[in-house]
């Protein structure tokens, strides 16, 4: 490791790394937002559940580099545009959350949800304040899966030539060069652990009512 | 579109299909490396209980690793042991390998796991010999959730064969890289597509098989999928 | 036979599991081992089989020491049915049956017939052949379990709480065809469970253990609830023991049964005032089996189906103190209904007739 070029380019990897926080961080928030009201859907027809759990499945099989390339053609958007990197882990995001969030609802009692609606609950009230709350550990558990990936993912765009910390791989290739590998690879995972970590309180701080272990 | 439909670019020795078959090839081989690996030692560690501590670990920790960075890593690690393209089709197979593991082990792991202790009991107990038991019992009730592990797994190899293609392997992915340098958007286009009909393919072909040769006594069909039951799909970390 | 000589489990971390037991299962009896969870009985099963290899002592198969034996081999001499059937979910059903057979070198196609056989035996419809277990309820895969440990025809079987995972309406019918079967195939079966009232109502004999897996008490139900050894059995067996011994006496004449005057359905309301004796009037069918009680006072006409009262139970002759008692009990005039076993009207009798003959019962008084 040469730390000395580590400290000259210190201000670079700062950059890098909220550019790579900010393309891994935003499709998840996003995702989630979409796949709420799409796995209560799901959760709520058993017709839609299949075909959306199937759709979901399909777009999960796209390979990232492809996606990568495919959206500007969808979006009208330049190749290079960090744009097509948010959209691309927003769509793994919200395949993987799909069904995560069905599941969530559907894993609520029915006791639960019966007993919210005689104490006089209206379906929305029941939702927002009895079946998302209880649904929350499997939901958690799903978002840390995908933040994880989405971490993973946000590298490969690196390879199109999106600074973020992928940069330090492709940079370290060129030049043959270990340490900006080895760096870039650290803070990846050191990042990866921070996002798992955060949800798990976000997790704990939510459902205060369960014994403190997080299903992973 | 248009490089796609150009008859030129289906023949020769960087045509299409040379490119289709080194992708399957690098692929296919990396499969067979890394079941070969993972499904004994799965069976093993759930059989068995000892090295369990490896299952979990091993998941997340490989979820988090770039395999960008893993992947040219190994490369300037490697490479200036071997002569020419060896130097590079090596590290990525290695590679290949080592992020197609995880799927395949902790899923053969969590079937066998999850084979109901009274029907390993019962055939114990009515004399069946601890091979038999393996070969009648045991594997048979995992049967789905080892697919599932090599459906991921093979996936995962694809998406990641196709970035191997930076540090000059073959396969589509060239069609992706040389497309960038080129900067010819439909070569790149042409690629993703191409790529993309790849991996959905084998994921069909594999659930194809997977409802062929899975006992319907297994997989319920006529209700809801438990979801427990299915473990959520690891995800393609590329 | 099945025989127990100073077995001992006893596991690395000091637990003895079973302490020093000595037992004989006879060879055509259902022998029960009950006791409180923590007594060995488990183990003390899957000792029989070698699941678990005992610490010391000899188990004997027929006088063969087990342990000489190959344990897989061993095994394919036992039937074993578990609680939770353990059925293979990846099989149909009669696949399931047929696993023992195939097993032992019969060719499927034999083995699949002879397990349709069996699935009849246990009271399984021939069209639950091609179907998977989740597809059946507990109480039926359950039947599976008993179907698929009969099908090598083994002389002996282990059974390990093989009713408790059913309701209790299924598990008394369970019961039922199982004490049935048994009576026609007469193996030797060692059962266990946490159930007295299930020990007692099939075991020819039953073995009560404490925990720490010392044997308290082997004797058959009757003994067993009316001279019980220690103060350990007795609280085990129940408070109500002197009532449900009743269970395992047999009236055999000893009860008075009275005359009881009757009438057929159709009959007036003046015939039945006249024939009836107090409030009620037992009414039967053409072939004088009872139907049910009438009140003449409330009749309106003649005798129909709907005025007849139906809550009391008719006894057998031929039955035990305790179903008397129920009947005289049961019945809404007091009189309890005896049948003889073509289920026809003998007489009726009342609780204190029953009650006089139990007084009279010499061995009864010696219950505590």
């Amino acid at each position: 490791m040469n730390f000395e070029w580590l400290g000259r380019q210190f201000d670079n990897i700062v950059f890098l790394l909220g550019w790579h926080v900010l393309l891994a961080v935003t499709p998840l928030i996003l995702g989630l937002l979409i796949a709420l009201p799409l796995g209560w859907w799901a959760h709520r027809s058993r017709r839609i559940y299949p075909l959306l759990v199937g759709v979901a499945g399909l777009l999960y099989t796209v390979p990232s580099l492809a996606l990568f390339v495919l959206l500007p053609l969808v979006l009208g958007t330049k190749i290079l545009d960090p744009l097509n990197i948010v959209a691309a882990l927003t769509v793994y995001t919200v395949a993987l959350l799909v069904r995560v969030v069905a599941d969530a609802l559907d894993s609520v009692p029915e006791d639960t949800v019966q007993a919210a609606k005689a104490m006089g609950y209206r379906g929305y009230q029941s939702l927002v304040k009895v079946e998302l709350p209880v649904g929350v550990p499997v939901i958690c558990a799903g978002l840390r899966v995908a933040a994880v990936s989405n971490v993973s993912l946000v590298s490969v765009a690196a390879l199109l030539g999106i600074p973020q910390l992928g940069s330090l791989f492709t940079q370290g290739f060129q030049l043959r060069f270990y340490t900006p590998i080895i760096a870039g690879i650290v803070l990846c995972v050191v990042l990866a652990m921070i996002l798992d970590g955060l949800i798990i309180l976000l997790n704990r701080w939510l459902t205060p009512w369960t014994p403190k272990v997080v299903a992973s | 579109m248009n490089y796609l439909f150009d008859p030129a670019h289906w023949s020769g020795a960087d045509g299409i299909p040379t490119l289709i078959g080194e992708h399957l090839l690098y692929s296919l081989i990396a499969l067979a490396v890394a079941a070969i690996i993972a499904v004994p030692l799965g069976i093993y560690i759930g059989v068995t209980g000892k090295g369990v501590f490896m299952i979990a670990g091993l998941a997340n920790a490989l979820r988090a690793l770039p395999s960008v960075g893993l992947l040219i890593l190994l490369v300037l690690l490697i490479s200036p042991a071997f002569p020419s393209r060896m130097g590079y089709v090596l590290p990525s197979l290695i590679v290949l390998v080592l992020l197609a593991v995880p799927p395949i082990l902790t899923n053969t792991y969590a079937g066998v796991r999850a084979v109901d202790a009274a029907a390993v009991d019962a055939a114990k107990g009515m004399g069946f010999r601890t091979m038999k038991i393996l070969t009648d019992v045991q594997l048979p009730c995992s049967l789905p959730l080892v697919l599932s592990g090599i459906r991921s797994a093979l996936l995962q190899i694809i998406s990641t064969a196709t970035i191997a293609a930076y540090i000059s392997l073959g396969g589509l992915g060239r069609l992706l890289i040389d497309g960038k340098a080129q900067n010819d958007y439909s070569q790149m286009v042409a690629g993703a597509i191409l790529v993309a009909l790849l991996a959905l393919f084998f994921d069909q072909l594999l659930a194809f098989i997977t409802r062929r040769v899975v006992s319907p006594g297994l997989t319920r069909r006529t209700i809801k999928p438990v979801p427990a039951a299915e473990p959520v799909k690891t995800p393609v970390t590329v | 036979m099945i025989k127990f000589e100073n077995v001992t489990k006893a596991y690395p971390d000091g637990t003895v599991a079973v302490d020093g037991l000595n037992l004989e299962a006879p060879t055509g009896k259902l022998t029960i081992l009950v006791g409180p969870s923590g007594c060995g009985k488990t183990t003390s099963l899957r000792m029989i089989n070698r699941l678990i290899e005992p610490t010391s002592g000899t188990i004997y198969l027929d006088d063969q020491p087990t342990s000489g034996m190959d344990a897989a081999l061993l095994r394919r001499r036992i039937g074993y049915v578990i609680q939770h059937a353990g059925l293979f979910p990846h099989k149909t059903i009669v696949d399931n049956v047929s696993t023992m057979p195939v097993l032992l070198g019969e060719s499927r196609q034999k083995a699949r017939t002879k397990a349709l056989e069996l699935m009849e035996r246990v009271g399984l419809p021939a069209s639950f052949a091609k179907r998977y277990p989740w597809q059946l309820s507990g109480g039926q895969q359950q039947r599976v379990g008993v179907a698929r440990a009969l099908a090598s025809d083994p002389a002996f079987m282990l059974m390990d709480e093989p009713f408790s995972a059913v309701d209790p309406v299924v598990r008394g019918q369970l019961q039922e065809e199982f004490l049935r079967l048994q009576r026609e195939i007469g193996k030797t079966i060692i059962m266990v469970t946490h159930d007295i009232d299930e020990a007692l109502k099939l075991g020819d004999q039953v073995a009560v253990m404490r925990v720490g897996g010392k044997l308290a008490q082997m004797a058959s139900p009757s003994e067993l609830l009316t001279s019980p050894a220690d103060e350990f059995v007795a609280d085990f067996v129940g408070r109500d023991r002197g009532y449900r011994s009743l269970g395992f006496t047999k009236t055999a004449g000893t009860v008075a049964i009275g005359e009881e005057a009757v009438v057929q359905l159709g009959a007036s309301a003046d015939e039945a005032r006249a024939k009836a004796s107090g409030a009620w009037v037992l009414v039967v069918d053409g072939g004088r089996k009872p139907l049910g009680w009438a009140q003449p006072e409330l009749l309106n006409g003649e005798v129909k189906r709907e005025n007849l009262n139906l809550s009391g139970i008719p006894a057998a002759a031929s039955g035990t103190m305790r179903q008397l008692l129920d009947a005289a009990l049961s019945s809404p005039s007091r009189r309890g209904v005896v049948v003889n076993e073509h289920g026809e009207l003998i007489g009726t009798v009342t609780a204190t007739d029953v009650v006089k003959a139990i007084e009279a019962e010499p061995h009864l008084e010696t219950a505590r």
